[in-house]
């Protein structure tokens, strides 16, 4: 008789490749279930039991989760999007032009990437307000809610600094009105902009030093952010399962 | 210090292998997540990661049939000579350029969002009012003149300085407070009572984000040349 598909699966997980791999079998145990969370560097953020009532979708809308999962998108397109740019002027624009017409998917690629972007920045705002309403920044969460401020900041640098890449008419006149807001702090303002820009207009340098912080310096800062951001829910109690305030806080 | 005053009670041994001891701080005070008891608890794994997986494939779905859509746009070559009228900031910026028109940059570029990021920044620092009760539970006569009074203030600086799109979302939002003050909790409204739980903060947080919404909105869809206003479904 012929074997069940679940039969040959349960096979694999107790051979010794893949116990050497994952470090744990598999069952319906809790004790198993408990170690494909804890003997997982990725899952280990996770708690191993979660409230059940946290997980209904009205407390949080998962839009954390969303945000999460759009900022692995970004990567996902990014990365592959690197191969067919080079941040000088004008090829970057020229890299646009062939994405759009020589290369396999390439709008695609491009479109996914651009949308989501858009996607994030919209939900990490929509997370930020929900967590506020649900009242889920309160001790012992405070610093979580500060990380969860710097990641929009993040965010939000990740997302113009992006804008500049394609170097057409609408990337360089928004950056360029936005640098002139920075010129506007006091004393230090044009300083920080020849340092933003590396010069005193958007121009080739300018480009050079966008595509470094898209790629490298801010992608880096917003994943340890988010490593921290997961590891504190865990270690603040979980995520907040939004009782209601008379339940949860008792008068004493 | 008497017994009474003492925030927790502790014991100690100090021969692990012969007394096993756990030591237990009992404090006075209850922390939030403590203090809801015997809830019910699943596994993350599977429970919770199942529930991830498809929400994560859900959006990549939505996003990937938008993409599949909709094109990105891409306009001409950067031409530094050719400004585009009006030069328009990516769209989350557009409530920041929309107040950098009614005020000097200093104030509309640097003041205003150095300010709420740091007010957003020590929102959980903030303990006056831990146990969210409603504005209006106590002292409503008091508060009511102080609304007044704020609202009066902002109303006269706001005109002065023209900044109309300010005082569009805050005279109705003052509205409705002063609305939700002249209720008890068991009126018959279900808004106004729900509104009448509500704290402070939560007045204050979402006249940020309707006031931020509506200046993003004007910066999209109601800006056009010289940053003149244009109606979206004039051209």
């Amino acid at each position: 008789m012929a074997r069940s598909f679940q039969s040959y699966l349960g096979d694999l997980r107790e051979s010794r490749v893949w116990q050497s791999i994952f470090r744990s079998g598999s069952g319906p145990s809790n004790l198993h279930r408990s170690q494909a969370i804890q003997q997982n560097l990725f899952l280990h953020l996770f708690s191993v039991k979660s409230r059940r009532s946290s997980l209904a979708i009205g407390v949080t809308w998962y839009l954390g989760t969303l945000s999460f999962v759009t900022f692995l998108i970004l990567i996902s397109t990014g990365i592959p999007l690197m191969l067919y740019y080079h941040p000088s002027v004008p090829q970057a624009y020229a890299d646009m032009k062939d994405l759009q017409f020589a290369v396999s998917a390439g709008l695609f690629l491009r479109n996914l990437h651009r949308w989501s972007a858009h996607a994030m920045v919209l939900l990490v705002f929509a997370h930020m307000f929900r967590v506020f309403y649900r009242g889920a920044y309160r001790p012992p969460r405070e610093f979580n809610w500060v990380i969860g401020v710097m990641l929009l900041l993040v965010t939000l640098f990740l997302s113009y600094t992006g804008y500049l890449l394609p170097w057409d008419q609408l990337a360089f006149w928004a950056i360029t009105v936005g640098s002139n807001i920075m010129s506007a702090v006091p004393l230090l303002g044009p300083k920080i902009r020849f340092l933003t820009l590396g010069g005193n207009t958007v121009n080739a340098n300018a480009l050079l030093r966008f595509y470094v912080l898209h790629c490298v310096i801010l992608p880096l800062a917003g994943a340890m952010l988010v490593g921290i951001h997961f590891w504190r829910i865990r270690k603040d109690g979980g995520l907040y399962s939004g009782k209601s305030r008379e339940e949860s806080q008792p008068h004493d | 210090m008497s017994e009474q005053d003492k925030k927790f009670a502790a014991a100690l041994a100090s021969d692990s292998r012969r007394t096993p001891v756990r030591l237990a701080f009992l404090t006075r005070r209850t922390s939030p997540q403590v203090s809801v008891k015997d809830e019910p608890f699943v596994m993350t794994w599977p429970d919770a990661l199942f529930r991830i997986v498809v929400a994560a494939e859900l959006v990549v779905l939505a996003l990937v049939l938008v993409s599949l859509l909709w094109d990105a746009p891409l306009e001409g070559l950067a031409d530094p000579l050719q400004t585009p009228n009006p030069a328009k900031a990516p769209w989350y910026f557009l409530g920041l350029q929309e107040l950098l028109h009614y005020f000097p940059p200093v104030v509309g570029g640097v003041l205003i969002p150095t300010l709420v990021v740091i007010a957003l920044i020590v929102i959980p620092y903030f303990n006056v009012n831990v146990q969210a009760e409603g504005l209006w539970v106590r002292n409503r006569p008091q508060r009511l003149r102080m609304l007044a009074i704020v609202t009066t203030v902002l109303t006269v600086l706001l005109a002065a300085m023209k900044v109309w799109a300010l005082l569009a979302a805050t005279l109705p939002m003052a509205a409705l407070m002063a609305w939700s003050a002249g209720t008890t909790p068991d009126a018959p409204s279900r808004l106004r009572r729900w509104l009448f739980s509500k704290p402070l903060s939560f007045w204050i947080m979402t006249w940020f984000l309707i006031q931020a919404a509506l200046l993003t909105i004007i910066g999209i869809y109601f800006r056009g040349a010289g940053w003149e206003w244009v109606w979206p479904w004039s051209e």
